[in-house]
């Protein structure tokens, strides 16, 4: 499709390879590292590289602000650029901001009940709970709680 | 039917669809303003009420076929938001809004028992946030409107699942592995959708239909269209992307679990088949593939694999939570056949999995608020302590096997139908094979129920009526559309017409 991966092409389209990039590295953090906050760090990371995605979708080559004058007097040969996509962003923001506070707010509560924010410390602790269920409830079933 | 012209006068009829989620959303806040624990649970209760009573209408209008559209604050679409209502949604909108009713008429002794005071008004806020998120996404025409509200469900109901922290702690965690998987779910699809939109230019459903069938075969849409059913795969728990759901069901309170398994991955299913047959049409070649080459296999392992694995737990409500997995599989199933009787399947499994599924963990909520767990050796000789829980959760768990005369043979019916239909014979054999497997977990329940004996000691008496009413109301429901298909069959034959018709 692409006409190959010329210079102009590659060039041309930083912002999207940005995003590729950005995206990614938001969702490494989230699958690599073991620390909870970390994880709310690359998943926020991961969220913002949409952003970047949808502000590249609204930008029209040689578009101004989407802006009409005060006295509303619009010059028909002035491009805009396309308003819709920045909206959107604005809500999905909004939704980043919200998933972050309450990914925080159940890492304060997991600090709480498990004295620790590391994951492999936390599952280590589920797994002595299952444990501790399967010699209490286990056995009467003869398979695994 | 239209609301565009803005001198016209408006009566309250039409505006039932944004009614029906702007009714729990205004809800929402009042449950916490009101401070009130008295008040709350009626206000909440009354805000679920209208929004069913207003479903029923809607499905009442659409069930001949026919669409309703409205336009959000009178802006015309393509450019304006549109709800757009019909069979196919209405339907879901039926079910969701049924099932937090009924769910809430039994939470009400739960919360009060379960939740620390202290919560229990941010439970109910949540509780009909969670709805009003499941109502938009099910009613909006509007592709990004359907990611916002996909949202607002979705993080009300890890709130939802970590206020199971009182009697286990793992509900923390478990809600903390939902939120980072169903956000990276909702971010693939709203990635999905901008790259939609940098191919069409257009939001509206209906218009991005029209604009991608006229495009012919496209990388951007290819991409978008991977994007999308990855992100709605994690949400609706396709098998290999499932691994949220067992803890979350598992460690979240049961009314909560009850409400989620009935409502949140339907209505996940109907956005995954909206997309795929109405937005993308199921001549896109790519689409094809992906659905015979990639959802079938996994919905048939899904089928096995869960089940399998739900006949080992010891854990009831685990075991519910990987049955729910394998009966996702007959939907996807029924989805990837891509025919109109393949569909009608996958519609009227979703319903009737919908209120089996209810009154068995409603049942399994009775059973914890009793025993303090759902281990099956907590409950060895319920049947006789408990039986009009019990006998409910055996009439559900007949249903779930699918044996004649209950709403789950019903969907089974269509769906075998549906692969003897394509020729697809082996298809048929493994569907009614995995139906087995589903007789081997439920009898090992029953099994516990009815024959031991009660452990010494043990004294358990009957819930109250006011959990055990919403508990028969789905069980008797599951026989009575096991018999009387007239409404299950007519709404989603023309649902799946409405769905396979495009717009």
């Amino acid at each position: 499709m692409a006409s190959g991966f010329t210079w102009d092409f590659i060039v041309g389209h930083l912002n999207y390879w940005m995003f590729i990039v950005l995206m990614m590295t938001g969702f490494y953090i989230v699958v690599a590292r073991g620390n909870l906050v970390k994880k709310i760090a690359g998943l926020n990371i991961f969220q913002t590289s949409v952003f970047m995605l949808y502000i590249s979708i609204g930008k029209v080559t040689g578009g101004t602000a989407p802006i009409f004058p005060a006295d509303m007097n619009i010059d028909p040969e002035t491009v805009y650029s396309n308003p819709v996509p920045h909206v959107l962003i604005l809500t999905a923001i909004v939704v980043g901001v919200a998933t972050t506070a309450l990914g925080l707010a159940l890492i304060v509560r997991i600090r709480e009940e498990y004295d620790t924010i590391e994951e492999d410390v936390i599952l280590e602790a589920e797994r002595k709970i299952a444990a501790k269920e399967n010699r209490a409830y286990g056995d009467a079933m003869g398979g695994r709680a | 039917m239209s609301a565009g012209s803005a001198t016209a006068t408006l009566t309250l009829a039409q505006h039932l669809p944004v009614l029906q989620v702007v009714v729990p959303l205004l809800a929402a806040p009042l449950c916490v303003l009101l401070g009130s624990r008295k008040l709350v649970w009626p206000l909440a209760f009354i805000a679920s009420a209208i929004t069913f009573l207003i479903a029923t209408l809607l499905l009442m209008k659409v069930l001949d076929g026919s669409v309703i559209s409205y336009h959000i604050g009178g802006w015309a679409p393509p450019l304006g938001i549109e709800y757009r209502i019909d069979a196919a949604n209405a339907f879901v909108l039926f079910l969701v809004s049924g099932i937090s009713t009924i769910v809430l008429l039994y939470a009400r002794e739960y919360v009060a028992a379960i939740i620390p005071p202290a919560s229990q008004l941010l439970f109910y806020a949540c509780f009909l946030l969670c709805l009003t998120g499941l109502l938009g996404v099910a009613a909006t025409g509007d592709a990004f409107n359907t990611f916002v509200f996909l949202e607002i469900s979705s993080l009300s109901t890890y709130v939802l699942i970590a206020m199971g922290a009182g009697r286990d702690k793992r509900a923390l965690t478990a809600a903390f592995d939902y939120l980072i998987m169903g956000t990276i779910g909702a971010t693939f699809f709203v990635i999905g959708i901008g790259l939609l939109y940098m191919a069409t230019g257009t939001l509206n459903m209906a218009d991005l239909s029209d604009r991608i069938s006229d495009m012919g075969d496209n990388r951007t849409v290819r991409a978008a269209f991977a994007f999308i059913v990855v992100g709605m795969g994690l949400k609706v728990a396709i098998y290999p992307l499932h691994l949220w759901l067992p803890n979350a069901y598992t460690h979240a309170p049961s009314v909560v679990t009850a409400f989620l398994a009935a409502t949140a991955t339907k209505v996940a299913i109907y956005v995954l088949m909206r997309f795929m047959f109405s937005v993308f049409q199921p001549g896109f070649v790519f689409e094809t593939y992906t659905l015979e080459f990639v959802i079938l296999p996994f919905a048939i392992l899904a089928m096995f694999a869960a089940s399998i694995v739900a006949v080992f737990q010891t854990n009831l409500k685990r075991m519910l939570a990987y049955s729910s997995i394998a009966q996702i599989g007959y939907m996807l199933l029924g989805i990837s056949f891509i025919t109109k009787t393949g569909l009608t399947a996958a519609i009227i499994h979703l319903f009737n999995h919908g209120i089996t599924k209810g009154a068995l963990f409603m049942a399994v909520g009775a059973y914890v608020l009793r025993t303090g767990n759902s281990f099956l050796d907590r409950l060895e000789g319920l049947g006789k302590a408990m039986p009009w829980t019990s006998a409910a959760f055996v009439i559900g768990g007949l249903s779930l096997i699918g044996v004649p005369g209950t709403a789950g043979f019903i969907s089974k019916w269509v769906l075998i139908t549906a692969a003897i239909e394509k020729g697809w014979w082996l298809v048929a054999v493994l569907i009614v094979a995995s139906s087995l497997l589903a007789v081997i977990y439920i009898w090992k329940v029953i099994e516990v129920l009815y024959m031991r004996e009660v452990p010494d000691g043990a004294h358990h008496q009957e819930v109250p009526g006011s959990m055990l009413v919403p508990i028969w109301i789905l069980a008797l429901s599951s026989i009575y559309f096991g018999f009387d298909t007239s409404l299950t069959m007519s709404a989603a034959n023309t649902a799946a017409d409405s769905l396979l018709s495009g717009f």
